[in-house]
Order: structure tokens, then sequence, then C-alpha cells
């Protein structure tokens, strides 16, 4: 009997099974904005996987809620997203053409 | 039923393996076709709660304009692949423990939490009923009505940022010869061409 419920549970996918992916994504976002030092562009890669994990939570819920919110708000998360990733890479390339290099520790002329 | 949840199993644990690659390739190149693997991966998690419009911009977007865009600048730029290891190690065990408190923070919170027993009175937009309609009309039906401040805002936000990144990465290189279409059209005949009557015999001196 437990044993079957066992089974079931694993192989009923819930909303908290969705919840470990997208925790277990952002996590791996963060982890790569701490890792990558020498490099803006996959720091910015760590961004957007993070944001992919936002997404995922909104669509989990709205999906086991039945609320159409949640997608509307994946779409508008996902435009601004888009927008930060442009900008972002825009600025990147000016500051290669400026320094010659990407690395955090060259940022550092606006010294707060 | 058994598919669907093999189906979850492979998408979600493709898409951790993809994050993981994405962080820990040495080239950034491999970087991003890492991502687009990864956000191919979410798609299909995406297409499995239902939310088949949401999957297919996920797909539009992010691979098709945001990780093609990533992989022009990672080419553009002319980097160091063996400099941009260097303290790599360093930054591995603070990346560590911080991730590792987060990780177990998030799953205290999810550990603990239970869904309301009347979450599902506080519902803004219940879903319609998905067999007589589907989920991009739903979407839409929502989108341009209720949300349609919302929608302009976001476009406005598109609008701000692609202006933002032309006027950054703009620049004017001296010694550059460019076609001026304002000096072409104002050019007038007067000053440019001059009519000599030449005698007979004589030719032009």
């Amino acid at each position: 009997m437990s044993e079957a419920a066992a089974t079931t549970g694993v192989l009923t996918i819930g909303l908290s099974h969705y919840l470990t992916v997208s925790a277990i994504l952002f996590t791996l976002g963060i982890f790569g904005i701490f890792l990558n030092r020498k490099n803006l562009i996959v720091i910015m890669m760590s961004i957007e996987l993070m944001l992919l994990a936002v997404n995922i939570n909104l669509v989990a819920f709205s999906s086991f809620l039945n609320d159409l919110v949640g997608q509307v708000f994946t779409m508008l998360v996902l435009t601004v997203a888009a927008a930060e990733a442009a900008i972002g890479l825009a600025i990147v390339v000016v500051f290669y053409r400026n320094r010659r290099s990407i690395e955090v520790e060259d940022i550092n002329q606006m010294k707060g | 039923m058994i598919i669907a949840s093999l189906a979850f199993y492979l998408f979600s644990i493709m898409a951790v393996i993809g994050a993981l690659n994405v962080i820990f390739q040495r080239n950034p190149v491999h970087s991003v076709l890492w991502l687009i693997f990864t956000f191919f991966n979410a798609a299909g998690l995406f297409v499995l709660l239902g939310a088949e419009f949401v999957a297919m911009i996920l797909v539009v977007v992010y691979v098709g304009a945001v990780a093609v865009l990533f992989l022009f600048v990672v080419m553009m730029l002319d980097i160091n692949v063996i400099m941009i290891r260097e303290g790599f190690l360093k930054y591995l065990p603070v990346g560590a423990v911080i991730g590792v408190i987060l990780l177990v923070e998030l799953a205290i919170v999810f550990g603990g939490w239970t869904m309301a027993p009347d979450a599902k009175g506080f519902r803004v937009l219940p879903t319609p009923d998905m067999s007589r309609i589907s989920n991009t009309e739903a979407l839409g039906r929502v989108m341009y009505t209720d949300y349609a401040y919302l929608f302009q805002a976001s476009g406005l936000v598109l609008l701000v940022a692609m202006i933002g990144a032309i006027v950054l990465t703009m620049r004017r290189r001296p010694g550059v010869r460019k076609q001026s279409i304002a000096e072409q059209v104002n050019r007038d005949a007067k000053d440019t061409v001059t009519l000599v009557h030449v005698e007979s015999g004589k030719g032009l001196s």
C-alpha cells in the first residue's frame, strides 16, 4: 500500500516538482554569477537562467491554479528579459571597445 | 500519464544539465549553445504544463533572438579563453556556499508551504475550458483587453531598449567615407556646372 503510494508519488507530477526544478535553476544562476568573475557575458547568461526559473514558477502556478494571469506575467517577464539582454550586451560591447576586456575586476571606472 | 511524467523528468533533468554546462563551460560560445539547449527543455516543460503559447514564445524570443544576440556578441568580442578561467577556483567556495544556502532556504520555504484551501477563490482570471478554446486564444482575449495597458507598457520598454542599444553602440569613426544624403540632395546645378560659350575655331583656353 505504502509502496504503491510511493510509486504514484514519484510518477504523479505535482506543483512541487516544478518548483524544485525552478529552484535548482535559480540556484545555478546565482552560482554562475559568483563563479564567472572573468566574463561578463556568462554572468548575463546566468541572469537569463534565473529569469527562466522565475518563468517556470509563474507558469507552474498558473497551470496548477487554473489562473491565466501567470502566463500573462510570464510574457511580460520575457519582454523585460529581452530588453535587459539587448541593453546589457550593448553596454558590454561599449565597455569592451574602451577597455579591451570584459572582466568584472576591470569595471572600476565608476568608483562609488 | 506515465509518459507525461517521464517527459517531465527528461525535460527537467536535461534543463538542469544544460544550466550546469552554461556555468561550467570553458568556452563562452559553448555556454550560449547550452543556454539554447536549456531554453528548449524549459519550453518542453511549459508544453507539459499546458502553456503552449508561452512555450512557443520562449523558443522564438529566447532561442531566435536573445541567444543569437549573445552568440553575436561572444563571437564579436575577441576574448582570451585561457585568461577567463583564472580565479575560477578562487570564487568556487564562496559561490558554492551561497548557492547551497539559497537552495536550503528555498527548500525550507517550499517544504513548509501548503496551498491555502480557499486559494482557488482568489483567482483573477480562471482559465476557460481548454477543450473549447485554445491556450493562445484565451491568452489573446485577456492580453488585449484586461492587460492592454501592461501590453502597451511592455512595448514601450522594448522601444526604449532598442533606442538605448542603438545610442550606446553607435559611434562616429574618423576617416570613414560615408554617403551624406543631405549634402547630395542640396547640391545645386549652379554650384557645380558652368556653361561656357565656346567660339568656333578658338578652342577652350
